[in-house]
């Protein structure tokens, strides 16, 4: 899909990717968190090589595809504690409660998911992502179908990740670097098959 | 393990009672078939009582098939799966756990059944008994053989394929399972049959939650 591709990400920082419909955004985050395996070459967390961190791995990542990972049958509130649950993270009640509030979904804990909308679901999705307490997020297109407010909330929610010392790649084609922290962005035009260059990876 | 395990108990009862229909469907479909045959093949007690281990085995059998669709479907759709393979805790577990609770859910309900169907073929009481522990030890393993079909050919269209594969894989437990019935009806000891289901529940136990588990990443990839 596409190759010559070769970055690194410092703690703290956030790479924007970029690039057209089937440019390999979406793989690429994939290939982060280790669900597709490179054809070729490798991906390294603290320098070495993902594959043979499994759990460790597992344990710092938190990656949000363009699925939201939750299920329509049941409640915000199941949906959210199973996926805390899943994800290894034990996260207060009053933290959570904070979390959906601020998310504009405090009130609907108890309807079950598919009653929500798009929005509210991705919102929901980002509160998995804010609660599960990971140093590296991979979003994939975490605004879409997002309200002006909720990517405000976002920008809110990125930029104190950062100032946390955490690490972000996401993929969207808004401005993040605009109104939240200041971001790296990652073209992925032009690195079909015919390239073989290092990517522009400018502040 | 069992911290592993209970939330996603819970979560695969929970999702079963607002979809009761999945879970009822393969309820229905074992009655309905195990109904039919005697009305097919007429009232002749020494026939039905002859075919009766083998086709409460058979509806049992078809009976997990058609529940295996969605046992992985809806989880690769929603992302779930996406996000069970990031988990930090052991995915064979998760595997295992959530096979566990689709047997729960969708088997369970077959044994309480099948007394009734056995009655309608006139087998006796210890026959039933025998069947009742023959399904007990038997389905889990339909189960575990069906989860790595389903894993196998999740995302492809169409389930004629998956019975393909596990159908196969199964004969042995129907031979197993019905064997015993039909052996304490002969007044025969059951004891081997029962143990032979025994051990291929076993060997599934320990091998099909790894299977399953490799199948399902790929299938994610």
């Amino acid at each position: 899909m596409f190759d010559g591709l070769s970055f690194d990400v410092a703690p703290g920082e956030v790479v924007q990717v970029r690039g057209a419909n089937g440019s390999g955004k979406s793989s690429l985050l994939r290939l982060l968190c280790g669900l597709l395996p490179p054809a070729a070459g490798e991906v390294q967390w603290r320098r070495r090589r993902i594959g043979t961190r499994g759990a460790e791995l597992a344990a710092q990542i938190a990656y949000m595809g363009h699925a939201g990972g939750m299920s329509g049958d049941l409640t915000v509130r199941e949906n959210l504690r199973f996926a805390l649950h899943a994800a290894g993270s034990a996260s207060a009640d009053a933290a959570c409660r904070e979390v959906l509030q601020r998310l504009q979904l405090a009130g609907r804990e108890d309807e079950p998911l598919r009653h929500l909308s798009q929005g509210q679901q991705r919102r929901l999705s980002l509160a998995r992502v804010l609660l599960s307490g990971r140093a590296l997020w991979l979003l994939d297109e975490p605004c879409a179908g997002l309200d002006a407010e909720g990517e405000a909330s976002f920008d809110a929610f990125l930029a104190e990740h950062v100032r946390r010392g955490g690490t972000a790649v996401v993929t969207t084609h808004r401005d993040i670097g605009r109104n939240g922290p200041g971001a790296h962005t990652l073209d992925m035009n032009g690195l079909g098959h015919a390239g073989d260059r290092d990517p522009d990876l400018r502040p | 393990m069992l911290a592993t395990a209970i939330p996603i108990f819970g979560r695969e009862l929970r999702t079963a009672a607002r979809r009761p229909m999945d879970a009822l469907g393969a309820l229905l479909f074992f009655v309905v078939v195990g109904s039919v045959f005697p009305l097919a093949v007429g009232p002749d007690a020494a026939l039905l009582a002859a075919i009766g281990p083998g086709v409460v085995w058979v509806a049992a059998l078809l009976a997990v098939m058609i529940s295996l669709h969605r046992l992985f479907l809806p989880d690769l759709e929603d992302g779930v799966l996406e996000q069970l393979l990031l988990s930090p805790r052991p995915f064979a577990g998760i595997v295992g756990a959530r096979i566990a609770a689709h047997w729960l859910v969708s088997c369970l309900p077959l044994l309480a059944a099948a007394p009734l169907l056995g009655l309608q073929f006139g087998l006796t009481a210890p026959a039933i008994g025998v069947l009742l522990l023959s399904l007990l030890l038997g389905t889990p393993t339909l189960v575990l053989l069906g989860a790595l079909g389903a894993a196998l050919t999740l995302g492809l269209r169409g389930n004629v394929l998956l019975a393909l594969i596990v159908l196969p894989m199964c004969v042995p437990v129907l031979i197993f399972g019905s064997g015993a019935v039909a052996a304490s009806q002969q007044g025969l000891p059951v004891e081997p049959h029962l143990s032979l289901l025994g051990a291929c529940l076993l060997v599934a136990v320990c091998l099909c939650p790894w299977a399953v588990g490799a199948a399902l990443r790929l299938a994610v990839e």
